[in-house]
């Protein structure tokens, strides 16, 4: 819960701000009056400013250790059932990961038609990564903050998938294996189809060239801002509603509701996020196989 | 809210759970997947054939259990019948036999009948000779009145 000398938009933005370990400049004041020294410094940062005055030269080390470690619990899941599979009677936990990964399976034949051993198991990742990174959305929004702040971590956020960062890495990625897979399968085909779609005139090539980068990159862009928006939105109402326990007693109640409430609405929302990113993904690879 | 070197770490992060997941974790699952499936369907396979086959085994057991009953039923026929005939047989048998000991003993009898009648007819002339020498008190000439005696004898 926030200190009682914190005022609401305080607590907010401390919600919001990430744990960064980063460079600061040669010569940059500190919080403290403390002057960087010669070559600059790599600290953790004190506050949100001190992060942005950082620039790229800076890592959440929040966003970026609880989606490692998120992954990590994934790989350790799957492969725990990888390494038991056999086709004999499952039980337990492998029936439930055996739905999911048949659940995966089926989308990616549904949508893929491509002969391509990667898009599978790419497909699970992200579905089940993406939905681990949720998830910690549902983690109420003061336990791990509060608890870590009491061992000394000044600022913690630990739904990964609220970091723009992380669902731009994500996204960036996709893009990676989009451009790679178009240049594999259609080779100079690709190029063509960047030059002379849709008015196929050489007059046109500097439109066409424009239009169709703008579409190539809109592809990573409408996926990482989705996820990072949805995401993003619902922890900034859970921050809201964890706000309301500080106006008083008598909203101790309504805002307890309001918390089953929209935590019980979001399960639908992180679950739909992770599957839509995953479709998507499907569906852009599976353009990227195509030849026209 | 900054964009920073967290992009490249999660850039690089995706790549690499992409790859552990490719290369350690999808082919096993989808294979023993896979795996179960067949076995499934060659169970249900397995399971469908052996109640047709069952069908069948019961069709030829009705089958062969009329078969027996109607050999069985023909047997029992033909031991009666067979039964019959030797009754008969030995019927037929007996009744040759008994009409032959009937014979024979006939036979015997007339033989001790005859042979009785010759002794008797021996001792006759014997007695008669006996007697009449007796009665005339003097001594017949045997050879002289043999032929008399003996065709009294035969008369007897």
């Amino acid at each position: 819960m926030a200190g009682e000398n914190q005022t609401v938009s305080e607590y907010i933005v401390h919600h919001l701000t990430n744990l960064t370990w980063g460079k600061l400049p040669e010569g940059y004041e500190r919080y403290d009056g403390s002057v960087v020294g010669e070559g600059g410094a790599w600290v953790m940062a004190h506050g949100g400013q001190e992060a942005s005055d950082m620039g790229f030269t800076a890592i959440h080390v929040d966003s970026m250790v609880w989606s490692v470690g998120l992954g990590v619990i994934f790989s350790w899941l799957f492969l725990r059932l990888a390494r038991q599979a056999n086709a004999g009677v499952p039980s337990g936990l492998s029936n439930f990961l055996e739905m999911i990964v048949e659940f995966v399976g089926n989308t990616v034949r549904d949508t893929f038609h491509g002969r391509n051993p990667l898009i599978a198991p790419l497909s699970l990742t992200i579905f089940v990564w993406i939905f681990l990174m949720n998830l910690m959305d549902l983690v109420p929004v003061d336990l791990v903050p509060w608890t870590l702040m009491q061992l000394g971590v000044e600022y913690h956020k630990i739904v990964p998938s609220t970091d723009p960062n992380i669902t731009f890495g994500l996204s960036i990625g996709v893009l990676i294996l989009i451009l790679f897979y178009s240049i594999k399968v259609k080779g100079f085909g690709f190029a063509k189809e960047l030059a002379l779609n849709p008015f196929n005139h050489w007059l046109f090539i500097p439109v066409n060239l424009f239009m169709e980068i703008v579409g190539l990159l809109a592809k990573p862009f409408s996926l990482a801002l989705r996820l990072f928006g949805n995401m993003y939105a619902g922890e900034m109402i859970f921050i809201l509603i964890a706000a309301l326990f500080s106006a008083g007693v008598a909203w101790m109640l309504p805002a307890g509701l309001l918390q089953i409430g929209w935590a019980i609405f979001h399960i639908l929302v992180i679950t739909l996020q992770a599957f839509i990113f995953m479709v998507l993904t499907i569906v852009y690879l599976s353009m990227a196989h195509e030849d026209h | 809210m900054n964009i920073n070197l967290t992009l490249i770490g999660q850039v690089i992060a995706f790549f690499g759970f992409v790859w552990f997941c490719m290369k350690f974790v999808w082919p096993p699952i989808v294979n023993a997947m896979a795996e179960r499936e067949k076995k499934i369907a060659d169970g249900l396979a397995a399971a469908d054939r052996a109640s047709h086959d069952l069908e069948l085994a019961q069709e030829k057991a009705l089958e062969r259990l009329k078969d027996a009953k109607h050999e069985a039923a023909g047997i029992v026929e033909s031991a009666n019948k067979r039964a019959n005939q030797i009754i008969e047989e030995a019927k037929a048998a007996a009744q040759v036999e008994a009409e032959r000991v009937k014979t024979s003993a006939r036979a015997e009898i007339e033989q001790e009948t005859n042979r009785a009648r010759e002794a008797l007819r021996s001792q006759v002339a014997t007695l008669s000779l006996a007697g009449a020498e007796k009665v005339l008190g003097a001594t017949i000439d045997r050879d002289a009145h043999a032929e008399l005696v003996n065709k009294l004898a035969a008369e007897l």
